[in-house]
């Protein structure tokens, strides 16, 4: 057997950012021995890129907001497709998770009367979002690692030893999940620092490894975006869905080439940032799609009525959900009215005072100043789509967070799949890590304690040496005969960019069905040339060989994303068709699961048209009747069928 | 995404001349690259050039490329910065750029540091003590009483203050007794925070920045400050305030009197 | 240019085991060196210039004005200056220069002022003499032990500066009058004496001791409203400590340099009214 060191946890959480340190609290309050593995140093997730804030309906800025208004901006957004117990859930929940981080130290800006501030944000009918400035995330993050750390030191008060009974495992990457028949038994991976394999044993693995935006080429999203929870998922049998959903957020920076892609927060426009063409003309007017005729504004005086009286005014079109905003962008930059960079124009510079702006606005500023040499407060910026985040994940249990048909694997936050339906509205995000962090933590932990010591799952000394020789393969390619191998040596860095390439271009904000054919032709090149993806150097901190070993992942998801967008044909939130662009009533009710085609073969399949993935439809459970009650008819003849409706 | 119709500003390429120190704790060195550099582009990027094309295993830390996750920390011609947020614009075309990771920290090989010595700092800090009595939905707090702690809760961990700060970059041996401008701003941070309820629960921040945690070692020369990327006055706004509330625990008898009375 | 090395034996600071084995103490490319060597030049200029007009004992006043070195004066071998803030508590066995008696609360101020710590620690001592710029010392203890630990009696110095800036305003009131003591009228000397003077406010104000009494050191502004405006207030003074502690420092020298050059006749005050 592989030389491995080797950890014995109750509960093992993949991931250390919101969702993952959120489930990682919970567990050891629970009172099980609990590690965290994170990619990254600890404290540096992605999370702390989000910047709008948190979507809780605590109803500080506006009285009139609960959770069921909340519950329908949610649903509404996500174009009713959304799994709707975990929209219930996330929407009563949410005000509690946001309390309790003012419990552990979180400062988040105040109401005049001392209560937490609220912000408007695209989708959400009252002012929601609880935020600090434009660096939510990073008090979210903070604020939980702080949390982690008052955990730890109770634990050196009690025993001496800050790591006895939550231990965080940083700069390690997980590969593989590791099972005892069909139950979760650990994880393998590797310390990047040293190249030295790792194992924890834990009859409970929770996923919280967020999105795959790093196999798009324009992406707000960090390296570590390569779907490794998604693909974990996979390669442990469970199934993943909604893939095909992916949201592109309309506000992007678009110059200078090397940021292409990072984001420009939804909250310049929640602030009263307007778009523009480059005529100079506020375009979103000519987009508010019908199903949203009504509530927004009609004219530029409606609109800017709003900011200061939103009970007499309908919301800027603005303001709409991103996926709208997207590809309202999209349409106006094919049409040649872009910036000269190619974007449209985001300019907040003539709608308030610059005090204000560096004051709300405080890290859109530095960003725009320090890389982009623009000043914010004086001229406009230049926005376009980027990749941001994917709606899709895995299917999960709704209640418990459990993934389908994997006993103790467990996923939350962005890896977890339904939540969102076919698009996120901003700040869901940031509320979701919570909400279902926590539940994954819990159910997590109470799975865990209910085995008895004989009845915990083993790891198999056969696993642990596959994945060992699946991790070790980059090395092993320079040294083959390239006949043998079937060619030369591949740079995993040249494979990497053709894969965003391929999804950018073939699988991006607008699909078509020629296109994803032949984006699944590429991507089945693309795996067997990963196959022979070689390295040189050796194990320590070696870059390369990292994103060698993420290759797979980021080569199964994309191909979730390519062939679930192609079977569904009908336009919805963050799936649209040129070639369908309706949406289509009768595909409400049904998900795209993808799961592994052949678990114990190769993973080398070339034959595009059967590849890895095996796609399923599914039916989704009506909604409840109380649930549906929120709506009016009329609203809801526009997403269910007369069929659903009847009964 | 759709491709842009519009005028590309046609920036400038050129070969920039890189020199990037290569090795691990056991020894290592500057070595020259040669390499492109495009209009627009910062330090990292061309880090991550020379790592997929010139040297695949050229080991650099980053996340967000957006100087929010305070990860690409490095010394460039000898300035601790993120490379992330350093343009090569502020370089003359035909400078040689040097880059080496941080020196106050283990290196672990090539630019990546082993930065748990800040970790280990971090654990020592008292964690925020919730006010006894009040429960999750009823904190009740001013902007202005808040205002102070979320300048310091901007806080990255970037570690450049830490790295910079010659009481323990010019000397190993004080690691031990000094925190580092982060977690003493860290302490400020929550002796400033308005429910903080230390106090109650036997717990001074004010003398234990002093005593535990080595907050006589700062003289105050500025440098975190300086190199913060996040431009937060850590100086005059944590450190010397925090300096001054020790001096009323431990060298003013006035305050210590008045104190005293006031308890009566 | 490529250097191989290995880490040296155990030598401390950036050289020290484990840390990245780099010849080189620093790698600063830009001139750093400068601000350094500025601070030490001028305030060397200063210590040298004040120390010999502390001892010299003369040419202190030019009725009305007196150097900002020699008030208030406190020994009775001062001259009399007329209304002056001329106290005589040392008796005539004090032969010394008088303003040895007094100069040691404004230099104590500033020698213990957070920002002239800053810049003679770095201009003199070296300690660091710029950002990632190793220093040349062995050991460091900062401010923990003594002598150093002095640094924290601050604020008791910004009470004094306080008396001092009280006193020099009223003598540069004072200075609105003629040499024989009749009200209203003004010369160059009562604007240098003003700009002095209002200097020595800002500056002192702005002291970081200043902005930790008035209001730094409470925990909730709300319920201190006035206390909270005048901390604003202070503090948006203490962002530009270093150029009011420059510009003080420069400005009273300027305002001595003015009453010996009167004093000593080398210079007739002009009277603008």
């Amino acid at each position: 057997m592989t030389q491995v060191e080797r950890h014995t946890y109750d509960v093992v959480v993949v991931g250390a950012g919101g969702a993952g340190l959120r489930a990682a609290i919970e567990a050891r309050e629970q009172g099980l021995r609990t590690a965290v593995v994170c990619k990254s140093l600890f404290g540096k997730a992605h999370t702390v890129m989000a910047e709008g804030g948190i979507a809780a309906s605590m109803g500080n800025a506006n009285p009139r907001d609960n959770w069921q208004v909340h519950f329908r901006d949610t649903m509404r957004g996500g174009k009713f497709l959304n799994n709707w117990r975990m929209a219930e859930l996330h929407a009563k929940e949410a005000p509690d998770r946001v309390w309790e981080l003012e419990t552990w130290g979180a400062l988040f800006d105040r109401t005049k009367d001392g209560r937490i501030s609220q912000r408007n944000f695209g989708g959400h009918e009252y002012p929601r979002l609880a935020h600090v400035g434009d660096r939510t995330g990073l008090e979210l993050i903070r604020t939980l690692q702080q949390k982690i750390v008052s955990l730890q030191q109770e634990d050196h008060k009690r025993c001496g030893d800050y790591e006895d009974r939550l231990r965080v495992f940083q700069e390690c990457t997980v590969t593989r999940v590791l099972k005892d028949g069909e139950r979760v038994s650990g994880v393998f991976g590797y310390v990047r620092e040293s190249g030295r394999f790792f194992v924890i044993e834990a009859p409970a693995v929770v996923l919280a490894t967020g999105g795959i935006g790093k196999s798009f080429k324009v992406t707000s999203n960090s390296w570590e975006y390569t779907g490794d929870g998604h693909a974990l998922a996979l390669l442990a049998g469970a199934p993943l869905i909604n893939m095909e959903f992916v949201q592109f957020h309309p506000t992007g920076m678009v110059w200078p080439p090397s940021v292409k892609g990072i984001l420009v927060t939804e909250s310049v426009r929640g602030d009263g940032g307007v778009l523009r063409n480059s005529d100079g003309k506020r375009f979103m007017f000519d987009y508010v799609p019908d199903v949203f005729k009504e509530k927004y504004a009609q004219s530029e005086e409606e609109a800017d009525g709003w900011y200061t009286d939103p009970d007499n005014h309908r919301r800027p079109p603005e303001l709409l959900p991103r996926d709208e905003v997207a590809r309202a962008i999209n349409s106006e930059v094919k049409a040649g009215r872009c910036t000269p960079h190619g974007g449209v124009f985001l300019d907040v510079s003539t709608r308030l005072p610059a005090e204000e702006i560096r004051r709300r606005l405080p890290s859109m500023h530095h960003q725009f100043k320090e890389l982009a040499d623009v000043d914010i407060t004086a001229e406009p910026m230049e926005v376009g789509p980027t990749c941001h985040y994917v709606m899709g994940g895995v299917e999960v249990d709704p209640d418990s967070a459990a993934a389908t048909g994997v006993p103790g694997l467990f996923a939350a936050g962005e890896v977890a799949g339904g939540m969102h339906g076919s698009n996120r509205l901003g700040g869901n995000s940031l509320s979701d890590l919570l909400v279902f962090g926590r539940r994954a933590g819990l159910h997590a932990a109470e799975y865990a304690a209910g085995l008895d010591t004989d009845g915990r799952p083993r790891v198999s000394a056969e696993q642990v040496d596959a994945a060992a020789a699946e991790a070790l393969r980059p090395f092993s390619v320079e040294g083959d005969e390239p006949e043998a191998a079937g060619g030369p040596a591949e740079n995993p860095y040249a494979l990497h960019q053709e894969l965003q390439q391929t999804m950018n271009d073939l699988v991006g904000i607008i699909r078509r069905a020629p296109e994803m054919t032949e984006a699944l032709r590429r991507l089945a090149g693309l795996r067997q040339r990963s196959r022979r993806a070689g390295v040189e150097g050796h194990r320590q901190f070696n870059p390369g060989w990292h994103l060698a070993i993420d290759l797979r992942n980021m080569l199964l998801v994309s191909e979730c994303v390519a062939r679930a967008a192609l079977e569904r044909t009908e336009s919805r939130g963050g799936h649209t068709r040129d070639d369908y662009p309706e949406m289509d009533r009768r595909w409400r009710k049904t998900n795209l699961v993808c799961e592994l085609a052949d678990r114990d073969g190769e993973l080398a399949a070339v034959d595009p048209a059967d590849g890895q993935i095996r796609l399923t439809r599914r039916e989704t459970p009506p909604i409840r009747g109380d649930l549906l009650g929120l709506f009016e008819k009329d609203e809801l003849l526009k997403y269910l069928t007369d069929e659903e409706l009847d009964t | 995404m759709s491709a842009a119709p519009g005028p590309k500003a046609n920036g400038s390429v050129y070969t920039g001349r890189f020199r990037v120190w290569r090795g691990d704790a056991d020894g290592g060195e500057l070595r020259d690259f040669d390499v492109e550099v495009h209009e627009g582009e910062v330090v990292l990027d061309i880090i991550h050039r020379l790592q997929a094309t010139q040297a695949n295993d050229l080991a650099v830390r980053w996340n967000c490329k957006a100087g929010k996750c305070g990860s690409c920390s490095a010394e460039i011609n000898g300035q601790p910065r993120l490379m992330c947020m350093t343009r090569m614009s502020v370089f003359a075309p035909d400078e040689t750029v040097t880059v080496t990771p941080m020196r106050t920290f283990p290196v672990v090989r090539d630019l990546v540091t082993d930065v748990s010595f800040n970790y280990t700092k971090a654990r020592e800090v008292p964690s925020f003590v919730p006010p006894p009595g009040l429960g999750p939905g009823e904190y009740r707090m001013q902007q202005e009483d808040v205002g102070r702690s979320q300048e310091f809760r901007k806080c990255i961990e970037c570690f450049l203050c830490q790295n910079t700060c010659h009481v323990v970059r010019d000397h190993e041996e004080n690691k031990k007794a000094f925190a580092g401008p982060r977690f003493l701003m860290r302490i400020a941070e929550l002796d400033m925070h308005p429910l903080d309820s230390a106090d109650q629960s036997g717990l001074d921040r004010k003398s234990a920045a002093q005593e535990e945690h080595g907050l006589g070692y700062c003289n105050i020369t500025k440098c975190c400050t300086e190199v913060c990327p996040e431009n937060i006055r850590i100086t005059d706004n944590a450190l010397i305030p925090l300096k001054e509330r020790a001096v009323d625990r431990k060298y003013d008898p006035l305050v210590w009197l008045g104190n005293r009375i006031r308890r009566r | 240019m490529a250097t191989t090395e290995t880490a040296g034996p155990s030598s401390g600071g950036v050289h020290a085991p484990g840390r990245a084995a780099i010849a080189a103490r620093q790698l600063r490319t830009d001139r750093w060196w400068l601000a350094p060597a500025v601070t030490a030049t001028v305030l060397t200029v200063f210590v040298v210039y004040s120390t010999w007009r502390a001892f010299a004992n003369a040419d202190y006043y030019a009725a009305p004005y007196v150097s900002p070195y020699y008030s208030p004066c406190i020994a009775t071998n001062c001259v009399n200056m007329r209304g002056g803030a001329d106290l005589q508590i040392f008796g005539p066995w004090w032969g010394l220069s008088p303003a040895l008696l007094v100069l040691i609360f404004p230099l104590g101020f500033r020698l213990t002022c957070y920002y002239y710590r800053k810049a003679y620690y770095r201009g003199f001592w070296a300690a660091p003499p710029a950002c990632a710029v190793a220093e040349p010392h062995r050991k460091y203890t900062g401010e923990t032990r003594f002598p150093l630990i002095l640094q924290n009696v601050h604020r008791y110095f910004f009470y004094f500066a306080l008396v001092f800036a009280v006193i020099l305003t009223y003598d540069a009131a004072l200075g609105f009058r003629d040499a024989a003591g009749r009200w209203g009228h003004m010369g160059l000397g009562t604007l240098v004496l003003l700009v002095n003077v209002a200097l020595i406010w800002v500056y002192t104000l702005s002291c970081h001791s200043c902005r930790h009494v008035v209001g730094g050191r409470l925990k909730n502004f709300s319920k201190h409203p006035v206390r909270y405006r005048m901390w604003s207030w202070v503090g948006r003074l203490t962002a530009h400590h270093m150029a009011l502690a420059w510009g003080s420092l420069v400005m009273v020298a300027v305002a001595d340099l003015y009453v010996y050059l009167v004093a000593s006749g080398a210079f007739t005050d002009p009277k603008f009214f």
